[in-house]
């Protein structure tokens, strides 16, 4: 099975990188022989919209599960949508991560884990875009 | 003739300045282009005689026609549209409603529907006529918004726009196409901060400005210092008074209890016209 785990790095190595939409690699791992592939993500730094974009491409590489930290509302309808399983909360290594995940370790999410917000580097207080002027 | 009223640093006394000048002049028509949060209402108690809601165009698909493959995905630079196998999802809110999704899709399975993103209220306060936008809770793009409110200027009014703060996208909406730019600061580095900024800005878009320092008597002297050296003129100071502060307090334009005030403003109106070349 072909399973996304979001990283700092690109290898099995790197740790696992705690935002979805925004993280800098996606390793696509095959559970059963532990060969990788390492995508940079290119949403990382979209003006908006990067977890819907990101998992856009994870649904194209034809992922199954997704290991990540947080997942907003928008990427996980997307994710959703795209049949694509939700593990959140995840921490250690890749290969730390896809070993837990194969022992039955890590729990799926039925609920986004974070709330939504517009753009990068704020969250969703009031004013944020004043501060953090467009085009978005 | 268009006024705008602009600030970067907000808090500065935009709306007290649009308010107390509208009050001050006749023939005027004051739009309140602050859609985020609207407020000169607040000082003017208007009737407000009608709403117009504010739409945006934003696709919607037909998925009895679309295959799933992804081009309007693909298109959508705001990543708006999602495409599954054998699922479609559109976030409305992050369409910038540009129709390229519809063009693109070679199915012809993409049309577009409006969207509300807010609404346009229509008030009068004695002879003065207010509109202003209100922004949906959640919705991201005031732009649209404050280019529904200055859709309704009329151009043999003397036209007052007061604007958001800063100098972002709907700050550039709304002081755009104006005849003359007013900016009001207080006399704090914020203030001189953020009045730099927005100086660039007016210079760039190439609109004549000039400085009301609000809160005059706190703080130092650079904004002076900045303004002298700049060649910008200071077209009035309002102090830091405790009974103008006071009737803020209670929501009253302090030019409709102290006359001067009032004198004041309509010669502002003369200089500024003058600054204009109106």
């Amino acid at each position: 099975m072909r399973i996304c785990v979001t990283a700092s790095g690109n290898s099995l190595d790197a740790p696992v990188e705690p935002r979805f939409g925004r993280c800098p690699y996606f390793i696509f791992v095959d559970s059963e022989t532990m060969a990788f592939e390492a995508v940079p993500n290119m949403a990382m730094n979209a003006m908006g919209g990067a977890g819907i974009q990101a998992a856009q491409l994870i649904a194209s590489k034809g992922a199954k599960v997704l290991i990540t930290g947080n997942v907003g509302p928008n990427a996980f309808q997307a994710l959703v949508a795209a049949g694509i399983r939700i593990i959140t909360g995840a921490y250690g290594t890749v290969r730390e991560v896809v070993e837990k995940f194969k022992r039955g370790e890590l729990r799926e999410t039925g609920s986004p884990t974070v709330g939504g917000h517009y753009g990068r580097g704020a969250g969703m207080g009031r004013g944020w875009r004043r501060r953090y002027p467009p085009p978005y | 003739m268009i006024i705008a009223v602009a600030s970067g640093k907000g808090g500065t006394g935009k709306t007290t300045v649009a308010v107390n000048l509208a009050l001050s002049i006749s023939n005027v028509q004051l739009l309140d282009c602050d859609v985020e949060e609207p407020n000169a209402h607040l000082l003017l108690n208007p009737k407000i005689n009608r709403k117009e809601p504010v739409y945006i165009p934003v696709p919607t698909v037909n998925e009895k026609l679309c295959n799933y493959c992804g081009k309007c995905s693909e298109f959508c630079e705001y990543n708006a549209i999602f495409v599954g196998s054998n699922k479609i999802l559109i976030f409305p809110e992050l369409c910038h409603s540009c129709g390229g999704c519809a063009l693109i899709c070679p199915k012809k399975a993409i049309s577009e529907k409006q969207h509300k993103i807010g609404t346009l209220n229509f008030g009068s306060a004695g002879n003065l006529e207010l509109i202003y936008g209100k922004l949906e809770v959640g919705e991201p793009l005031a732009v649209p918004v404050i280019k529904a409110v200055k859709k309704q200027i009329k151009n043999d009014k003397n036209v007052i726009l007061d604007s958001p703060p800063g100098t972002s996208c709907p700050v550039i909406e709304t002081v755009k196409g104006s005849d003359y730019c007013i900016l009001v600061t207080e006399p704090t580095p914020f203030g001189l901060h953020d009045l730099k900024i927005t100086v660039e800005v007016l210079e760039d878009i190439n609109i004549p400005f000039g400085v009301i320092v609000n809160r005059a008597g706190i703080g130092d002297r650079k904004v002076y210092d900045f303004c002298k050296e700049k060649e910008i003129p200071v077209l009035l100071e309002i102090p830091y008074e405790r009974v103008i502060a006071e009737l803020y307090s209670q929501g009253v334009p302090f030019s409709l209890k102290i006359p001067e005030w009032k004198e004041k403003f309509k010669m502002l109106i003369e200089t500024v016209k003058e600054y204009a070349g109106k």
